[in-house]
């Protein structure tokens, strides 16, 4: 039943423009941020004998997406919930012989289709270095490993916040505060106690998912990624859950 | 018609907050039965179908499909009831195929038989033309089709319609009657309305609820009055009594 969710939901994501026009608007993005990065580091060649082209661009260009990633994520997972409530779609979905469990477990997955689409082909574009240059292959797929948990993240996060409100934009606008609080926590610790094992410092969403772009694979930063996910999915199904007392 | 219950609602009763949308109801429905809840816009009619079909929870109470619990057993229970609620719930965007195959797979009908189900729902609604269009574009009484088309599309035993011919213009009106009479031999179905002459020419027996409570449960056929004294009479009559206490 999970899958069946799923795949619906994805393909109603390709059915509208909207996300359509997402991806190409990621798509360009990305190809700037590239062009930035390759064109700085051509230009630079002493960098070039410190650190591999790896290290430069691809790392940079990864780093750079999440932020890209930041920004878009809310208006693709605003109506992942809160336009069932809208449209009244979710009283079919509670009245099928479905648990609550499997329909946000759909739901999620549907979003996490459309956005490992996405990583396919944003790295596409990194991964054309290969034609003209040594990469490393380690830290590639490290960064590319790091965006999917980075997005897998921002979808429970997205779907949660849009579990919460019946207007799409409020759960938009709400996403992209918890993700932004999420990115930018680190910055507490470094102003007040300025040391990095703090409680602010491992809430950090930008200090796990670099650790990936720099091609260090911890499995602190990956318990980190599926304790959030856990987190915003347990507390969707606790919310679709309690719409039946509180609707 | 046979007394196998189906539907065994007990003491429902539901709170928002602290205003009372229901109180204290219980019924019994059996196969082959066709019920309409009959009552004034707010009486609560809504509220209760809502909660026969596990959407919202009751404050106290209990509800039984077919012999499963809607809390205990909600699966189960679920697989046997078809709900269209005020507001059809459809996904515009898709076509009217798509959608009910959605529905078809969300009960739990095995993928070789989605089809077929699609294909018979769609002929008893009157869809078979319009089945690869986009649900956006059809006109109202077409897309209340779809969603009684989506409540029927597994053959459940107990269908609760929550205003089925709201929307609809006269000719669809007599076909949709005509399905849910055709549909009440085999299945029990519950419908909600405001139009006595609705209920009068659908179902055999009729529940009258004001303010939260069933101020009528009764055969039509053993009324001794027309339904519409009858309901204007107790309507009026517990109005004037709420207004004296």
């Amino acid at each position: 039943m999970t899958v069946n969710i799923a795949l619906f939901e994805m393909r109603r994501l390709f059915l509208s423009p909207f996300a359509w026009t997402v991806l190409a608007i990621v798509q360009f993005m990305h190809a700037l941020v590239f062009y930035i990065f390759l064109s700085r580091y051509l230009q630079q060649p002493d960098i070039y004998n410190e650190h591999g082209l790896t290290e430069v661009v691809v790392a940079g260009y990864y780093q750079s997406s999440g932020l890209i990633m930041l920004l878009i994520t809310p208006f693709l997972t605003m109506r992942l919930l809160s336009e069932d409530y809208r449209t009244g779609t979710i009283k079919l979905l509670l009245s099928s012989p479905v648990s609550v469990t499997r329909l946000v477990l759909g739901k999620y997955f549907g979003m996490v289709l459309f956005m490992l689409s996405m990583v396919i082909m944003v790295s596409l574009i990194p991964a054309s270095l290969v034609l003209g240059a040594p990469l490393d292959y380690g830290q590639f797929i490290a960064a590319i490993l790091g965006l999917v948990l980075l997005l897998c993240t921002f979808a429970a996060t997205g779907l949660f916040v849009s579990s919460l409100f019946k207007q799409p934009v409020i759960a938009a606008i709400c996403t992209f505060a918890v993700l932004l609080v999420l990115w930018t926590s680190h910055l507490a610790s470094s102003t007040q106690s300025g040391t990095d094992d703090s409680v602010a410092a491992y809430l950090s969403i930008l200090h796990h998912y670099n650790n990936f772009t720099e091609g260090m694979f911890n499995s602190v930063d990956l318990v980190y990624f599926i304790i959030m996910i856990l987190l915003f999915l347990l507390l969707g199904i606790w919310r679709i859950d309690a719409m039946r007392i509180h609707p | 018609m046979n007394d196998e219950s189906l539907i065994c609602a007990r003491n429902l009763s539901r709170y928002y907050g602290g205003r009372r949308a229901i109180h204290n109801i219980s019924f019994t429905i059996n196969r082959g039965e066709i019920v309409t809840f009959l009552g004034p816009n707010g009486a609560g009619k809504s509220t209760l179908m809502q909660i026969l079909c596990g959407v919202l929870a009751a404050s106290a109470g209990t509800v039984t499909i077919a012999g499963h619990d809607i809390i205990a057993e909600p699966l189960l229970a679920k697989r046997q009831l078809g709900y269209l609620p005020e507001q059809p719930p459809l996904y515009t965007d898709c076509t009217v195929d798509e959608y009910l195959t959605y529905c078809a797979r969300l009960r739990n009908i095995k993928a070789a038989l989605v089809p077929h189900s699609v294909t018979a729902s769609k002929q008893k609604c009157g869809l078979n033309d319009v089945g690869k269009r986009l649900i956006a574009n059809l006109s109202k009484g077409y897309q209340q089709r779809v969603g009684i088309a989506q409540a029927i599309i597994h053959t459940p035993d107990v269908i609760v319609l929550d205003e089925p011919s709201a929307g609809v213009d006269p000719n669809q009106m007599i076909e949709i009657r005509e399905l849910i009479r055709d549909m009440g031999r085999e299945h029990s179905i519950i419908l909600s309305t405001h139009m006595l002459a609705e209920a009068q020419s659908i179902s055999d027996r009729v529940l009258i609820i004001y303010a939260g409570s069933v101020i009528l449960d009764s055969k039509l056929a053993v009324l001794d009055e027309p339904l519409e004294q009858t309901y204007l009479k107790l309507t009026q009559d517990t109005s004037i009594e709420m207004n004296r206490s």
